[in-house]
Parts: C-alpha cells; structure tokens; sequence
C-alpha cells in the first residue's frame, strides 16, 4: 500500500500532471473576488473565510475525474481490482484518495494564508480557515471518488462528477464556513462546527472507499 | 494444482458472447484459446480472472492452499493493455508492481534481462516502442509469482525473436508446474497445448 502511495504521488508530481492547475484556479477565483464586490474591506473580510471555502472546494473537484480513469485507460486499474482479494479494493481506493488529496488538495490548504491576506481577513480568521479546510477537504476527495468511479468509463466524465458529487459536499462547506467564521465573528462557536466537519471526513473517509469500491467492480466492461 | 470451468458463459452488455465452456487444467498445462473476432476470447479471460461476473457456470482453482485461495487470487492477467505508467521509468513500473502484487520471484533488473530490456529500465515508459512495451509488460509476469497467467494476445507487436524468447518463457512457467490459458490468433509456439476453440462469431 506504501508503494500505492508512492507510486500515485510521483505520478502527480511527474510533468503533465496538473497538480498546480487546482492551485492557479483558486488562485484566480480568490484574486478576482476584491475587484468585483469593491473596495469595502468589511465587507471582504466578512465574506473572506466564505469565499476561501468555495475557492478551494471548486478548485479541488479538478482534476478528480482523473482519479480512475488515467488507471482504467493503461489497464492498471484490471489488476488493481484483481488483486482484490490481497489488497481490499476500498482500502486501494483510500489509498489512491489519500495520495490525490496530498499532491492536489494540500497545496491549496498551503496557499490559503496568502489568498485570506487578499481578502482582508484577520490573522486568527486566516488560522481557521486554513485549518478548517485542513480538515475538510479529504472529505471532498472522498465523495469525489465515488463520483470518479461512477463515470470512470465515461470520456468527457470531468463535470458529471462535479454536479454528482456536489450534493454531498455541500454539509461539508456548511460546516466548514460555519467553523472558520465562527472563530472570527463573536457570538458564533468554534468548536461545535468544527467537530462536525471533522465527523464528517470520518464518516466520508469510511463510506466513500467502499462505494467507490463496489461502483468500481460493477464498471467491469 | 486444478484450474478448471464448467459451463461458463459470459455476456457483454447483457449480450451472451459465448457459454458452455468447460476445461480442467492442472499443473503444466497450457490452453489456447482461439477463434474468429467477437467470438468473446477476451471475455472469458475477463471472467476467468474475475473481471467479469460469469453468466453461468462457475471457475475453480482447487489445491493452491492458504496461497492461492481463489481463481483471481492466483492469476496474472496480462490484457491489451499494458499496466504501466508512461510517466515512470520502466523499473519504477516494476518495482511497484512487485511491491503491490506480493510474491516477489525475479527482481525488476532480473526480469527485464530475461526479455532482454536491461539496458533501457531507466526510461520513462512511454518512450518505448510498442515491442518493447509489451516486452515490460511481460516482465511483470515475471517480478511476482503467480501459478496461474492469463493471457490475451500476449505476442501482438512482438518480433520473431521476441516471440520466440516468450515461448521459452512460457515453457519454463509449466515446467514449474504453472497453468497458462492464452488467447491468441498466432501460434505461440507452445507443444502439446490443448485448444480451446470458441465458435460462431456475433
């Protein structure tokens, strides 16, 4: 399995990959925000962790169609189910999420406290934000592999998995902009969103491998 | 070891392709599958290995032990597709497929010696010709051991001395006591391999 793993982030680091195009895309979506609503830095700050959250959950629903569909092309993806019996499929697919979400998603987490100093928001808003989305966002990877594995044999699957999976994630931005917000405006909690978020990415990181596991073996063509 | 179907059937689609196969293989035995395009080669390799639920009828593997549970459990399956990353480097192809498939047998170096890439593991995949990958696919039968190979067109894009180093290969696994099923329009060069010939197109 350390050798799934290894394998999938040297992939995703290799050139061709387009690891960076989820980085540049919530980039320009950030970047563009404080030229539309204007020059109202109250305004910005207020809606900052918000449009961080967005930014960031768009930007890694790229590039997830991929998932699958690279392994299905070159033919791993036959043995990788053969070897089921020796490496349970679900547990190959978290795997495959986790890496995904390493080379992916964790570069957006990284540039989220320079994007939040576009938006004006406060250093402690930043700090939740950032780790809100730290704990929020293998959730979106492990909807979207079930989204992945449904459209895997789908050529042009690249949006259909964004508008399935889009649904299911929306709890998971709820809670997240619930949390980061609440540990900048007063009256709102912390930590009651934030548990819940972090239930959340239990509860996906358990149920998502599984599902795309079983819509993976009934893909066989 | 036993490897044997009885009745199969297999569909595409929900469309029969072919049923009513029945062989028994054991140890050192080969079977070539043949017949006309459509005539569903491909898919019973497909179901033999699990890929593919069965119609009807059923795939044993008797006498592998604790090891080799089950059909898929102890089979390589080498289809049209190579199984390799264009972006790593042959070895890198090698080494993980050793790593995930268990049952370590040659090393990557060893095994690209045999079918005679020794000097080019340090390429991206995806600068070889098509010879030569279907070459590195073959070594990744080779890297782990398993009793059973399937194989679906193993010497397309082969040349004759490729072809003929495979057969060598081939007869070394049933001298071990491997079980090899090939589907194939050419000969492969196996003596005294049964045939399987699946009839009628669609």
């Amino acid at each position: 399995m350390l050798a799934l793993f290894l394998r999938e982030t040297r992939l995703g680091t290799r050139a061709g990959s387009g690891a960076l195009t989820g980085v540049l895309f919530f980039l320009a979506v950030v970047a563009v925000i404080p030229f539309g609503v204007g020059p109202d830095l109250n305004l910005l700050a207020r809606i900052g962790p918000a449009i961080l959250w967005i930014g960031a959950l768009l930007a890694s629903l790229l590039g997830l169609e991929r998932l699958f569909q690279a392994d299905r092309e070159d033919g791993s993806l036959d043995l990788l189910l053969i070897a089921g019996s020796r490496h349970m499929v679900a547990l190959t697919v978290f795997v495959k999420c986790l890496a995904h979400w390493a080379v992916n998603v964790l570069p957006l987490v990284a540039v989220t406290p320079l994007l939040g100093l576009f938006m004006n928001v406060e250093p402690v808003g930043i700090m939740a934000a950032t780790l809100t989305l730290l704990v929020g966002t293998p959730a979106i990877t492990f909807i979207g592999a079930v989204g992945a594995a449904l459209a895997v044999a789908l050529p042009r699957g690249g949006l259909l998995v964004s508008v399935l999976i889009l649904p299911l994630v929306i709890p998971v931005l709820i809670f997240g902009v619930a949390a980061a917000r609440g540990a900048i405006a007063d009256p709102d909690p912390f930590l009651p969103p934030f548990l819940i978020l972090a239930a959340l990415t239990l509860l996906f990181a358990v149920i998502g491998p599984l599902a795309a596991a079983l819509a993976l073996r009934w893909s066989g063509d | 070891m036993r490897f044997a179907a009885e009745e199969l059937g297999g569909e595409r689609g929900g469309e029969p392709v072919f049923s009513g196969v029945s062989f028994a293989l054991s140890g050192g035995e080969a079977l070539m599958v043949t017949g006309p395009n459509g005539a569903g080669k491909s898919t019973l390799l497909r179901v033999l290995c699990g890929l593919l639920p069965a119609s009807e009828g059923v795939v044993h593997l008797s006498g592998g032990g604790e090891e080799w549970p089950d059909a898929a459990a102890a089979c390589h399956y080498l289809g049209h597709r190579n199984a390799m990353k264009t972006a790593l480097s042959v070895t890198e192809n090698l080494v993980f497929w050793q790593d995930f498939l268990g049952h370590g047998h040659l090393s990557p170096q060893e095994a690209l010696e045999t079918v005679g890439l020794d000097d080019i593991g340090h390429l991206p995949f995806g600068y070889l010709s098509t010879g030569q990958r279907r070459r590195a696919a073959i070594a990744r039968l080779l890297v782990s051991y398993r009793p059973v190979w399937l194989l679906d067109e193993p010497t397309s894009g082969l040349d004759k001395a490729s072809e003929a180093q495979f057969a060598a290969l081939m007869g070394v696994h049933l001298e071990d006591g491997g079980i090899i099923v090939a589907a194939t329009h050419l000969p492969l060069g196996l003596d005294g391999a049964r045939e399987l010939r699946l009839g009628g197109a669609r």
